[in-house]
């Protein structure tokens, strides 16, 4: 894979996402329309009491070039969740497929616990304008924790091939705690699964995804597409512990490739971009995203910090 | 007609000062058979930590069969571990509700999680038995049942039971949290789910028990099949201010054809809270079994089982 980097298109210093919002624009996923691209990502709110941030849904539609932004999304398009909730402290991300008249959307829902920092889970919500708004099928998540995904079920991505949903996702392996001075760090994994409706889903709790970093490598929001004869996976991996603030242990991009949906190679050497020497996107890529626009594959990605400040683009230049 | 005529109480944790782990409660008891003596498994807690918080573990008694009031044994260690950092049952295995099948016993408990916005969450989780009911080995780290669009929070109190080959759960399902005076309370419906191996559940997906006092929290769902009819006992109290006589726990009942639809009719359930004792503010945790000489409820009294549990023996025909 070829990727020509476009550079940074958002920034939520620049493009205030609406009133309150404390920066960050992460994990863009897009909708395509005739005349141009809508694209959804997470911004965030601290919240006044407690100094910790929940995240929101806002959007930002561009011209097919990805030149000009055309409009802003002034509020979040999906509202919070209610008290004791799944998704009661943020969404992040949101992923969302055009279905028929509808437009699906599937999320990682943000809860926080006491022993650990957070728990997610992936819920389902139907938008029926055009995906300026979205409402939520129930209160409760469309995956949640099982007997072998014991917690963090998230980072939905979502396509539909060969007549059913495919959804890949990532859930949490363990909490590690070595160390009691420090908050536990997790360890997640992308899994599959599969679903005719988009609501109920069958998986099996198994990784699809060698690692890299050894046992405890964190593995990240999964996009695939299908080109070439061959469905393309990119995902995010980082080790699990100092991933914060030393370099060389941030978010990378991965790669993998597949020719039945079920078996996967990786091969993050042949993923085709990688971080830049120098500016936004120099120490981490991550929260990667692709799709296709005038017959053409993008790549949307974030970089520094998780995407504190925006995100980019590249251009698939071959294969 | 029918009624339960007290006998007494069975087990106060406070009499034995056992372990630590068992010091206080002995809550949702629930019997298992075997030749010579009934174990009744319960629910219990160490004192509290200092931030005034339990934990919950389960353990059993063995009751002589012919008195249930001789004690012939005591776990000398909780039936259940505590779940890993992190997992949904980390800080509490209660209620639990065990059963044979086969060589096999299986136990179904709700496990405890601690949350920031409100006080916990809990999910349903299955556990098999490989010492004939002394320890259980938890089939995995996540729950068998947990959260979906339709029953988003508090998934507990599971009660099994196994008719014509096939599984069936009946269970709680967390409706809303009520903040009262500061404190986050949940009100809790009864549901079921029924399942071919005990692994993957079909649930009903609707309460199954009509309300009949504000805000009404249900738990405790027993069915016990007699006289060609499915009987359930379960127990019911407001869904604030309910730690004390008016507005706390009553036993409430509802028979069905079908086990699937229910009429309720609590004038009928044959028990009430006495003028004074042990069990004069509150009554809850009904579990029925057919003993010798008869049909026996075990149940809580006073701040739901702190004191332990007694037993009353039926009088008349479960009709």
């Amino acid at each position: 894979m070829k990727w020509k980097k476009l550079g940074k298109i958002f920034d939520p210093q620049e493009h205030k996402p609406f009133n309150g919002s404390a920066g960050f624009a992460q994990s863009p996923q897009t909708l395509v329309f005739d005349d141009f691209v809508r694209i959804y990502f997470s911004t965030r709110e601290k919240d006044a009491e407690s100094g910790k941030y929940c995240s929101h849904i806002a959007f930002a539609d561009y011209d097919k070039q990805f030149k000009r932004i055309l409009r802003m999304s002034d509020r979040q398009v999906i509202a919070p969740g209610n008290l004791g909730c799944f998704d009661e402290h943020g969404i992040f991300p949101m992923n969302v497929l055009r279905h028929k008249e509808k437009v699906f959307a599937w999320t990682c829902g943000w809860n926080r616990r006491v022993s650990v920092s957070v728990d997610t889970a992936i819920g389902f919500a139907v938008s029926i304008d055009g995906g300026l708004t979205f409402n939520r099928n129930g209160e409760g998540p469309v995956m949640a924790s099982t007997l072998n995904e014991p917690f963090l079920v998230g980072d939905p991505f979502v396509n539909y091939f060969g007549g059913a949903f495919h959804m890949w996702y990532i859930f949490g392996q363990r909490w590690i705690t070595k160390d009691h001075d420090r908050p536990a760090e997790r360890v997640y994994k992308i899994a599959h699964a599969a679903s005719e409706d988009g609501v109920t889903w069958e998986r099996d709790g198994m990784p699809i995804i060698a690692d890299r970093l050894g046992e405890d490598e964190c593995q990240a929001l999964p996009t695939v597409i299908f080109a070439g004869e061959k469905y393309h996976m990119y995902f995010c991996y980082r080790f699990s512990e100092g991933f914060r603030t030393i370099r060389e242990k941030g978010y990378r991009l991965g790669y993998a490739t597949s020719e039945d949906l079920v078996t996967w190679t990786r091969n993050d050497d042949k993923a085709g971009i990688d971080i830049s020497d120098t500016g936004w996107d120099s120490d981490m890529q991550c929260y990667p995203h692709l799709f296709w626009c005038n017959d053409k594959a993008y790549l949307l990605y974030n970089g520094n910090e998780f995407g504190r400040y925006g995100f980019g683009i590249a251009v698939l230049e071959s294969l | 007609m029918f009624r339960w005529e007290k006998l007494g109480r069975v087990f106060n944790p406070f009499d034995h000062n056992k372990a630590e782990w068992l010091k206080e409660f002995a809550q949702a008891p629930c019997v298992l058979e075997y030749d010579t003596f009934l174990r009744v498994y319960f629910s219990c807690r160490p004192g509290p930590d200092t931030c005034g918080q339990y934990v919950s573990y389960s353990a059993f008694v063995d009751l002589d069969k012919t008195d249930i009031f001789r004690i012939t044994g005591i776990a000398e260690k909780p039936v259940l571990e505590l779940g890993e950092t992190g997992t949904f049952d980390e800080f509490g295995t209660y209620p639990i509700s065990v059963i044979r099948d086969g060589d096999l016993i299986i136990a179904y408990y709700a496990g405890w999680t601690r949350c920031e916005s409100v006080p916990f969450n809990v999910a349903i989780g299955r556990a098999v038995s490989h010492d004939g009911g002394i320890t259980f080995i938890k089939s995995g780290a996540g729950p068998v049942i947990s959260y979906d669009p339709d029953e988003p929070f508090v998934i507990s109190g599971p009660k099994i039971r196994k008719y014509g080959g096939k599984f069936y759960l009946w269970y709680i399902a967390g409706r809303k949290w009520i903040i009262d005076n500061g404190r986050a309370e949940p009100v809790y419906r009864i549901r079921m789910a029924s399942s071919d191996d005990g692994l993957k559940w079909k649930r009903e997906h609707r309460d199954l028990i009509e309300t009949r006092i504000e805000e009404e929290a249900q738990a405790s769902p027993d069915v016990f099949f007699k006289n060609g009819k499915y009987h359930m006992f379960f127990c019911y109290r407001f869904g604030t201010g309910y730690r004390g006589h008016e507005r706390g726990y009553r036993i409430g009942y509802a028979w069905s054809d079908d086990m699937y639809h229910w009429v309720r009719d609590d004038s009928k359930a044959g028990i009430d809270v006495s003028d004074k004792g042990w069990d004069s503010e509150m009554i809850s945790y009904p579990h029925v079994y057919e003993g010798a000489g008869g049909i026996y409820l075990l149940y809580l009294g006073n701040g739901v089982g702190r004191e332990g549990f007694g037993a009353a023996r039926l009088i008349g025909n479960l009709k």
